[in-house]
């Protein structure tokens, strides 16, 4: 496999200052995956702001086109594009989840979800950009459904956490949703048909060769078959599930423990993002980034892990959010405790 | 918030001899564990007129300082078993360590083995980093941690 022969080098690109506090999160606008349209990506920080960042078409780099300001009156946590590239939700320790719509150039807040009882932690859209998720520290999980004129309804409060949720995330193709938490466990709802209940169709706990600690981030493959967690317990998990079974129509099917990366962190890894092309990138708190890919190693039974890089004092603090660029390019996004976000392209060596 | 106390009667000890220190906490790369227990030794218990160290709370052993990988670690001793501001004193160590301490540093707050009912939940909570970011965003959380850093100061 290319990925493996070849002698990789994660290159900086650039450093980009601006937010004044920590930044939380990253997330591509995947309507700028195009390569002909000019990549934007929005991060969100402790500063209360969200910030629009555009690559220039002359300069190939990225400048701040916008930041979204007082209306947070907290930390933003956490930040999702619509599929369609059109909407940006963010989420906040003030308990509310704002939809943003670009109007012209400019971000207009065109919605305020309202519900939790506290910190919202993370927010997500489903593939169709029909549905959206919120989650936070009172425990719960909602949806929302969309409605027309930028109308959002809460449709179900999901119960069942026994704590603090850190993330939610849609499945890639299909209508399940995936929340991991302070409690240890990732649960994992579905709603069987159009009309009914969501519910709590499995939870991946220490029993199922789950995580002994609190669980950061999840992310899926491309394909969706494939899922990794981050944990504060120093693992990478990977997990999978027979998604065509699922996909015909043939009721829930099961995720199940494939692998545990252990050994490579030593200290909370908070965010974890699978490339378009299988390569896994993690950012942890002790300021590094570190890539893996799986090994066709023949020795074992079914695909293992390895480690590709590691690229040490990638930021001068906690490494918050990783992010693959979603488009061809190679390039990665990282934020930090120190308040910088980092471009990085994957590049071959020469020789 | 309980209206009275938890602990009404905490032992208090006498202060002890100060060695003077040279003033300059960024100065060299060496990180002393017991410049470090200078800067938290006076921070004022939640609820008592007193220091942490009167409190036996904080010793010149509750910190210990890995330079090699850049960490520290500070183990404190709450007055009581089922002591509530567990987490509060957690949070004025941060807030301290975090104003006098180059932020390269990670700095990891525990309980000392055995004096806690609930150590593990504890521990969970001070190491948390969004739970604090968090918990120091509340104004009335906030301020209880400023009076029991700044207090001294009036």
């Amino acid at each position: 496999m290319e990925l493996l022969d070849g002698n990789l080098e994660l290159k900086e690109i650039q450093n980009l200052q601006g937010h004044t506090d920590r930044v939380w999160s990253i997330a591509w606008n995947p309507a700028t995956a195009a390569a002909d349209v000019p990549a934007v990506f929005a991060s969100c920080s402790g500063d209360k702001t969200v910030r629009i960042w555009e690559a220039s078409p002359s300069t190939r780099s990225w400048d701040c086109k916008a930041v979204l300001e007082e209306t947070h009156t907290r930390t933003v946590r956490s930040c999702a594009w619509s599929p369609s590239g059109k909407l940006l939700a963010t989420a906040s320790f003030d308990a509310t989840t704002a939809i943003w719509e670009n109007v012209g150039g400019d971000f207009e807040c065109v919605s305020t979800l309202e519900g939790h009882e506290n910190e919202v932690k993370s927010v997500s859209w489903n593939a169709s950009g029909s549905l959206l998720a919120t989650c936070g520290r009172d425990r719960t999980v909602w949806i929302w459904e969309v409605m027309p004129g930028n109308e959002f309804e809460c449709i179900e409060v999901l119960q069942g956490h026994t704590q603090d949720v850190k993330m939610v995330q849609w499945h890639p193709t299909m209508d399940i949703l995936f929340s991991c938490s302070y409690d240890n466990t990732v649960k994992v709802w579905w709603s069987e048909d159009a009309e009914g209940d969501w519910s709590c169709v499995q939870t991946l706990g220490e029993s199922s060769n789950g995580h002994s600690s609190t669980i950061w981030s999840l992310a899926f493959n491309a394909k969706g078959d494939k899922l990794v967690t981050s944990s504060d317990d120093l693992t990478l998990k990977i997990w999978e599930a027979d998604i065509v079974r699922m996909q015909s129509g043939d009721g829930y099917a099961p995720w199940n423990h494939l692998c545990t990366l252990s050994g490579y962190h030593d200290r909370t890894i908070f965010s974890v993002h699978w490339s378009r092309e299988g390569i896994i990138a993690s950012g942890a708190a002790d300021d590094a980034i570190r890539l893996f890919v799986e090994s066709k190693d023949g020795l074992m039974n079914g695909p293992s892990y390895q480690l590709l890089l590691k690229k040490e004092k990638a930021h001068d603090m906690d490494v918050n959010s990783v992010q693959w660029f979603p488009g061809e390019k190679r390039l990665l996004a990282s934020g930090s405790d120190d308040g910088a976000i980092k471009i990085w392209e994957l590049e071959t060596l020469p020789g | 918030m309980t209206l009275g106390l938890i602990n009404a009667n905490p032992v208090v000890h006498a202060k002890k001899e100060r060695v003077a220190r040279t003033e300059d906490p960024h100065g060299d790369d060496a990180v002393d564990p017991l410049e470090i227990y200078d800067f938290v030794r006076d921070i004022r218990d939640p609820e008592h007129p007193y220091s942490l160290e009167q409190l036996s709370v904080l010793s010149e052993e509750s910190i210990t300082v890995d330079e090699k990988l850049g960490r520290i670690l500070i183990t404190f001793t709450p007055t009581i078993q089922h002591c509530s501001m567990a987490t509060v004193i957690g949070l004025c160590l941060r807030v301290k360590l975090k104003e006098c301490f180059p932020p390269h540093f990670k700095v990891d707050i525990k309980v000392a083995p055995g004096s806690h009912a609930d150590e593990k939940s504890v521990n969970k909570q001070l190491n948390d980093k969004e739970r604090v970011a968090a918990a120091l965003e509340n104004p009335n959380l906030r301020q209880l941690v400023d009076e029991c850093l700044y207090s001294n100061e009036l």
